[in-house]
């Protein structure tokens, strides 16, 4: 009983604790969305006050909707996103799994050649990519960016899958050769839905800086119809008058696809996996 | 013709040389058990048997086929894991029946081995359960059951019983047993259990650090080792080791299993003290510390009440008695 108490007790605690915490992330992100539904005079006079009738207004919304393109710089958005996360979790998991699986000669030095990309950021390079882009005709295109994304994140993919894919049990692979399985077979259905957690970590920690990145898009891809979403929230930042109302409505339409995202990957995080494969 | 023979294995990892060189024949419907102390190659013999380990040197020939260089699939095995390994994805059906559609079996034909093999092992009820539904004891079964259904040439076991708790390892210990007689196929099985050899062999292969030691059937290694690893290592508890000499033989050391040393209140030849008693019912072990031959274990039937401390004398029954050589070698 007085057992159970004190469990009670620590739960409660630990339960303020990550409280406060939320509140405190999610915290700018409830000030842009509240401010996005205000009116440009109620932003400024109470920033952080809940838009009343008074203060409701719609004028970001339909700023953003009408001037530029801005459908299309949400799907440009979502295409690189999505096209440039599916490379990184491909290649990401094929190159961790032949690093943990098989012995080859340089299997070491491979390994942290390619965890090398961890340590030394891809923006160095930028003047490189450039030139390379150009030669090969790929300015002004979401190929460009997908390519550098997928660059950009693989050495992470790989170094966190080949720790977990080292885990995976030999004796089920094994099982699946004996059994006639070709190595892809074993390494689509027996190795990956096993390190699905790992992948879905991975997934997250790619897809945020692809989808907020500014750099890359300004520099490869200006151009009006492959603007991404965050290329294009720039317009209404000028350099005498920002027009917030537009800004804040922006950012509140971009964040959703993110939240949306990580709602999927969250849930395999948190999905109790293939219990009982071995032991 | 042997169902398995591998000549002049050989295995390195780098600069370590795990198995030196095995010479082995296994006979058509022979249960060969492979025993030695923990590290000494035995799953990594295994491994090469199947393919899933590369032979530094040597070949392997399964049914008169060389297989030394056919990946695991082709050399028609089928290995039994410690671990399980079911396919945490498949129900037990498709576990079970997965080999056989890689081989482009006909589905009737696949359904109809299934069944067989469930009903050999009682997986009836199983068969659409995933692999996370089922109790330790019932996936091993339906390991072996996915081994039976290949109808493979030879059978490789590693291990497959550590995992489980002492009941269910006897009852699936008989149940090997009989599947072995049933299907009459050759089988490799790998244990560092006593029992489990001495009960399920046919032919046991004592291994120790990459080589052979001696093969034969269990009473051949029980009643006649050829050194002293073989014969310390065949039963339990383990053999006595005595200092010949000082017994006034010829031989460097003598060894006698702790059945075969007589022990008396009176005196005996040994003259020592008890150090500890374990009664255990239908045998009591007593360990004596004896006046220069060191720590002896006697092996009484029944129960008796022997206390510790108390002075006792032991005499070794001579005609049961193994002499080694200083190198460790049988003096026949
Ligand atoms: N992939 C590997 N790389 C290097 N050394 C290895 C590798 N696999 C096994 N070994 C070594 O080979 C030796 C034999 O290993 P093995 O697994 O065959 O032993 P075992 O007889 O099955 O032991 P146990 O009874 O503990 O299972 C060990 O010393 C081990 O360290
Ligand atoms: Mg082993």
């Amino acid at each position: 009983m007085a057992q159970a108490r004190s469990h009670f007790g620590r739960s409660i605690a630990a339960h303020a604790v990550l409280l406060t915490y939320t509140v405190i992330a999610l915290f700018p992100v409830f000030v842009i969305v509240i401010n996005s539904f205000k009116s440009r005079k109620a932003i400024f006079s109470e920033p952080l006050a809940v838009p009343t009738p008074a203060t409701f207004d719609l004028i970001g919304y339909a700023t953003v909707l009408k001037q530029g393109d801005f459908f299309q710089y949400f799907q440009n958005s979502m295409i690189v996103t999505v096209a440039s996360l599916f490379f990184v979790l491909l290649f990401g998991a094929m190159a961790a799994f032949a690093l943990s699986e098989y012995r080859f000669r340089g299997n070491l030095m491979m390994g942290l050649y390619l965890a090398l990309g961890i340590m030394i950021p891809i923006r160095l390079g930028t003047v490189a990519i450039l030139q390379m882009m150009v030669a090969s005709g790929l300015v002004n295109t979401l190929a460009a960016l997908i390519l550098v994304y997928t660059a950009q994140g693989l050495p992470l993919a790989v170094f966190i899958l080949s720790e977990f894919m080292k885990q995976v049990s030999d004796d089920l692979k094994n099982a699946g050769r004996i059994d006639g399985l070709s190595e892809y077979r074993i390494f689509f259905t027996l190795v990956l839905p096993l390190v699905r957690p790992a992948m879905a970590t991975v997934a997250v920690f790619t897809m945020i800086p692809i989808w907020n990145d500014l750099w890359f898009p300004l520099i490869l891809a200006p151009a009006e119809s492959v603007k991404t979403i965050t290329l294009g929230s720039q317009v209404f930042i000028g350099q005498f008058v920002t027009n917030w109302n537009a800004v804040l409505a922006a950012l509140s339409l971009a964040i959703l696809p993110v939240l949306v995202m990580y709602l999927i990957f969250s849930r395999q995080l948190i999905r109790g996996i293939t219990a009982g494969a071995v032991k | 013709m042997g169902a398995l023979t591998l000549s002049n294995v050989t295995k390195s990892f780098g600069a370590t040389d795990v198995i030196k060189g095995v010479d082995l024949e296994v006979n058509e419907g022979e249960f060969c058990v492979f025993v030695g102390p923990s590290g000494c190659g035995k799953s990594t013999l295994l491994r090469i048997i199947a393919g899933l380990e590369d032979a530094s040197g040597g070949a392997v020939t399964i049914d008169g086929r060389d297989v030394t260089l056919l990946p695991p699939a082709k050399r028609e095995i089928a290995m039994v894991f410690q671990s399980y390994a079911l396919y945490p994805h498949l129900s037990v059906r498709d576990n079970m029946g997965l080999a056989l559609k890689q081989a482009g079996v006909a589905r009737a034909e696949i359904a109809a081995a299934t069944d067989r093999a469930a009903g050999m092992l009682a997986l009836g009820p199983l068969m659409d359960r995933r692999p996370a539904e089922l109790s330790g004891g019932q996936r091993q079964r339906v390991a072996i059951g996915r081994a039976i259904v290949r109808t493979p040439k030879l059978f490789l076991f590693d291990e497959p019983l550590s995992n489980l708790d002492a009941a269910l390892r006897v009852q699936t210990r008989i149940e090997i047993a009989r599947l072995h007689r049933d299907l009459g196929a050759t089988m490799v099985y790998v244990t560092h259990d006593q029992v489990e050899a001495m009960t399920l062999a046919d032919r046991i292969v004592v291994l120790r650090a990459g080589r052979v030691e001696q093969v034969g059937a269990p009473m051949e290694l029980y009643n006649d080792p050829a050194n002293t690893f073989v014969a310390g290592f065949i039963g339990s508890p383990q053999m006595n080791f005595l200092k010949a000499g000082a017994l006034g033989m010829r031989s460097d050391s003598m060894g006698v299993r702790p059945e075969h040393l007589a022990i008396s209140r009176g005196t005996g030849q040994i003259a020592g003290k008890i150090s500890h008693v374990e009664k255990l019912g239908g045998e009591t072990l007593v360990y004596v510390m004896t006046d220069g031959q060191g720590l002896l274990t006697v092996r009484l039937f029944g129960e008796h009440d022997y206390t510790v401390d108390e002075a006792v004398g032991l005499t070794p029954d001579l005609s049961r008695a193994f002499h080694f050589d200083a190198a460790g070698l049988r003096m026949r």
